[in-house]
């Protein structure tokens, strides 16, 4: 009996107890899987700052946990829709990314970005697309439309999986049917619902985890993720990825220090090193998306150097389109017609 | 005579003072840690809901009760009874029927058999029980995925004997969330029926049998009679859960077809209102314990009247 | 010609669906350790021996450090709800009904009733406050979450086998001058060990299992296994998650056989 109180002790401070071996702490919260643990080893050994990661699966917990306080985090990845709100919930300081020294290597694209014009909150993690993912060993038409799996060829209906996310889902399918993100036109969204409504048996779901069900022929198509699609292309060569012509989100997850930080300046430290080429490789090297920092792609893995899924062809450049945070009401209508979706 | 009557009240008086301390742990954990918070939700379903999720706080509203039963069509304003939260209401309730009706099915005869094992024997079938659930839900949920895929096991068994000819779609239908809830809650079944069955006399069986009865009389008018506080228990431990499951129905159901718990998920997360959130879980909450006390009335009413 | 011999406590097809039973548990964890070895990165398609996702399992550290704080988590908090659960039990059952007996039986199942997501939003609302206000934000609120849970689970199967033992043992220790707490541990706590069993096992495992209340009440660094996996979800699984759950099933085989060996010394 001893020896197990005894080992039990011992593991209870393992896993209960702080090591206080640094100078310093360091609390990051971000999506689950998306953290390279090589970055954060050679961070820790440059600054001598212990690390910890915490993971959330969307945005909105993030949201929720860090408004309620209390939760001893120092750093969060919102995605650019998000920006916006934690910015007015007074959830995120000024850290100034502009004024670090590594700011020089941010790419001119992502400086003025709507969500931060000029940078003086968040710093560039990674960004990518929502696009279509198709085996082509199944349906050898055009790729480059939301028809995919809004008006699916009959080869791939009963095999789409589309992502469980509201605003993706409702952009895509606004702008395949000519409107605008954000419109409360309600003629307009009566179609938009009844479009989704019509397409939906047709999908086999709706869900994450997309890329080993590529990989085992479950999924036939998707809605889904670049990222997503290159790791599914390393498992399933006929993979391939389309960019709606009809418009397609993209995404930016960027780091934002939180206003009740506790170790503010290790988080600016972490800020500024994430900006240098070599460790923006490493986050994408981990997760494969681009990551919006110049000279980054020399020290990145082979498979991503100038693979289809992360560059952009210009001719569906134009298409592309980050979403900004519609206003409450609107959000609310987007919400119904989602659960009506759903239901 | 008096004073003997008031020395067995006096008695009385501190076994029901001592039962109040010995439940006072108990009591107190539950209501600082799971019970007590609910009060907060109350609070919030009658407040309006905030711009990004969380409430305005302090600002009265009836919005989240009135949307539990009604909605306001998006497009031409009707009034109507809210038919999402009811189908949603209707699959939850339908699925987590089944989910206890099987479980009882296989976890009986399961409790029954270790039940019966000579007691050696016992522990080792238990824990047969419960070493698969050492592995988390997660994980578990992602086995029972390998099995019901196209070409998962189920469906490659029943292709090489022929019972069919191609891969039956099990998965992302509800069917999948049936065998997901069953394969995850069926310990909960066994181990309350098995902890009733273990003390079970088998002299009132003898008893049955000397008297001539069948086995299924002495199935059904003596063993389920006295086991019965074990099948109410792990009824409950079923049920309940099942209706409220969230990571089941997201990953074996496709995330296509919500039930309350997704759909109260929802609305704390991605569609930023709590108000109806909190509304919805108020009601379940009161559904199931309106449901549950006539259950557990009329089950120990039945047994009073047996002893009667 | 010799009476055929009459088994009185058998029921015609239990044992089949027993059997059945036992085959549907173990088929998938079978899968699940079978693709712990797969050499390629998929957990539907077999490429192959190999062990490289319990390397790979075994050099990541976050696994490794939420591995154990679930297990010592689980291990707390049902120890504790156990405890809470048993001393419930023997206040609310084998008594002449008194004045608050039926709120303490709904009272206790309360957490039942609820669904996961509407007490983590509560338990966040109010556990923050708690954090901002004494400025402590470690694992206690967590195990606080959890064995309030757990606490129902444990106190179910219990109250089961209390139900149905009767007072006579009891009194009769008494009659022989026992006193009150000798006769609990040597006649009532024996009797009693199979639903305590039962009820430590429910509540170790229920615990184990928690994705949804930990996501809301844990806090930074705080990451348990179910909710390091749930953030696994959204990207893509690999079999590094099959070689953790089968180290788990290993290490639990191996705990109870301990347990077991131990158990068969003291008897």
């Amino acid at each position: 009996m001893k020896r197990i109180v005894t080992a039990l002790a011992a593991a209870m401070t393992v896993a209960l107890g702080g090591s206080a071996w640094a100078d310093g702490q360091l609390n990051l919260y971000n999506w689950g899987n998306y953290t390279n643990p090589e970055l954060i080893k050679k961070f820790e050994k440059e600054y001598n700052v212990k690390v910890t990661v915490t993971d959330y699966d969307s945005n909105d917990t993030a949201l929720a946990k860090v408004r309620a306080g209390g939760h001893g985090f120092d750093l969060v990845v919102p995605s650019a829709n998000y920006v916006q709100i934690w910015v007015k919930e007074g959830l995120i300081a000024e850290a100034r990314p502009d004024q670090m020294e590594n700011f020089k290597n941010v790419d001119e694209r992502w400086v003025n970005v709507p969500w931060d014009p000029g940078r003086h909150y968040t710093v560039p993690w990674q960004w990518g697309l929502t696009g279509i993912i198709v085996d082509t060993s199944l349906y050898k038409g055009d790729i480059n439309t939301s028809s995919i799996f809004l008006d699916p060829p009959k080869e791939l209906v009963g095999k789409i999986n589309v992502a469980p996310e509201m605003n993706d889902v409702l952009y895509a399918t606004i702008k395949y049917l000519g409107g605008d993100w954000c419109t409360d036109d309600r003629e307009f969204l009566k179609k938009v619902r009844d479009k989704l409504v019509e397409a939906k048996p047709k999908w086999i779901a709706m869900d994450y985890g997309t890329i080993e069900k590529f990989a085992s022929r479950d999924y036939g198509a998707a809605y889904y993720w670049n990222g997503a699609a290159l790791r599914a292309r390393e498992q399933n060569p006929n993979v391939k990825f389309g960019y709606p012509k009809e418009g397609f989100p993209f995404f930016m997850d960027s780091v934002a220090l939180l206003k009740d930080a506790k170790n503010p300046e290790n988080a600016k430290l972490f800020m500024n090193f994430i900006m240098d080429p070599q460790n923006a490789a490493l986050i994408s090297a981990f997760a494969k998306y681009a990551n919006g920092i110049k000279g980054s792609e020399q020290y990145m893995p082979e498979d991503m150097k100038g693979a289809p899924e992360l560059v952009v062809p210009e001719e569906f450049q134009k298409s592309g389109a980050f979403l900004e945070s519609c206003s409450p009401e609107v959000h609310d209508l987007y919400t119904r017609i989602w659960t009506d979706l759903l239901k | 005579m008096a004073s003997a009557q008031e020395a067995a009240e006096a008695a009385a008086r501190s076994d029901v003072r001592n039962r109040w301390l010995l439940s006072a742990p108990a009591l107190l954990i539950i209501f600082f840690a799971a019970v007590g918070p609910l009060f907060i939700m109350l609070a919030y379903s009658f407040m309006a809901k905030g711009d990004y999720g969380d409430v305005k706080f302090g600002q009265f509203s009836l919005d989240g009760w009135f949307s539990v039963l009604f909605e306001r069509d998006i497009f031409d304003d009707t009034l109507s009874l809210a038919d999402a939260n009811l189908s949603v209401f209707w699959r939850s309730l339908k699925l987590s029927v089944m989910t206890t009706a099987v479980t009882l099915f296989l976890g009986f005869p399961t409790a029954y058999f270790i039940a019966t094992r000579p007691p050696e024997k016992r522990e080792t079938w238990l824990f047969l029980i419960t070493i698969p659930f050492w592995t988390n839900l997660l994980i578990r949920t992602f086995a029972m995925q390998e099995v019901i895929r196209n070409e998962g096991i189920l469906n490659s068994v029943l292709l090489a004997l022929g019972v069919i000819d191609r891969p039956i779609q099990i998965m992302f239908t509800d069917t999948a969330i049936l065998f997901g809830m069953v394969y995850v809650y069926l310990p909960l079944m066994v181990l309350p029926l098995y902890a009733a069955m273990d003390k079970l006399d088998f002299r009132l069986v003898e008893a049955g049998y000397d008297l001539y009865a069948t086995r299924f009389r002495v199935l059904w008018r003596i063993i389920i009679p006295l086991v019965k506080p074990g099948i109410i228990a792990g009824s409950i431990l079923v049920f309940v859960p099942s209706l409220g499951a969230y990571v089941i129905p997201r990953v074996l159901g496709g995330g296509k077809n919500m039930m309350l718990g997704n759909y109260i998920e929802l609305q704390f997360g991605q569609g930023r209102n709590w108000p109806l959130g909190a509304a919805i879980s108020i009601t379940l909450m009161a559904v199931v314990m309106v449901a549950l006390l006539f259950y557990v009335r009329s089950a120990t009413r039945g047994e009073a009247g047996r002893e009667g | 010609m010799k009476a055929r011999h009459f088994d009185i406590s058998a029921q015609p097809g239990f044992a089949t669906v027993a059997m059945l039973t036992f085959v549907l548990l173990y088929l998938p964890i079978v899968t699940l350790v079978v693709y712990a070895f797969n050499a390629g990165n998929s957990i539907a398609l077999w490429e192959g021996f190999s062990l490289r996702w319990f390397i790979s399992a075994a050099q990541n550290e976050r696994v490794q450090e939420a591995s154990i704080r679930s297990l010592v988590v689980a291990a707390i908090a049902a120890t504790i709800a156990t405890l809470a659960a048993t001393m419930a039990a023997l206040a609310t059952t084998r008594t002449r009904p008194y004045r608050g007996l039926t709120f303490k039986y709904a009272f206790i199942n309360q957490p039942l009733m609820v669904p996961e997501i509407v007490t983590a939003v509560a338990l966040l609302i109010v556990f923050s406050r708690i954090k901002v206000w004494t400025g402590y934000s470690g694992i206690g609120y967590l195990l606080a979450a959890h064995t309030a849970f757990c606490i129902p689970f444990a106190y179910l199967p219990i109250r089961a086998r209390l139900e149905g033992m009767d007072l006579t043992l009891e009194r009769a220790a008494a009659d022989l001058y026992a006193r009150p707490w000798m006769t609990f541990r040597r006649v009532t706590l024996p009797l009693l060990r199979p639903g305590i069993i039962a009820g430590f096992m429910l509540a170790f495992v229920i615990s184990l299992d928690d994705v949804v209340i930990t996501e809301f009440v844990k806090s930074a660094g705080q990451e348990t296994l179910p909710t390091y996996m749930l953030g696994q979800l959204r990207r893509v699984v690999t079999p590094e998650i099959n070689a953790i759950a089968t180290a788990f099933l290993a290490l639990s085989v191996a705990i109870v056989t301990i347990f077991f060996f131990v158990n068969r010394k003291k008897a």
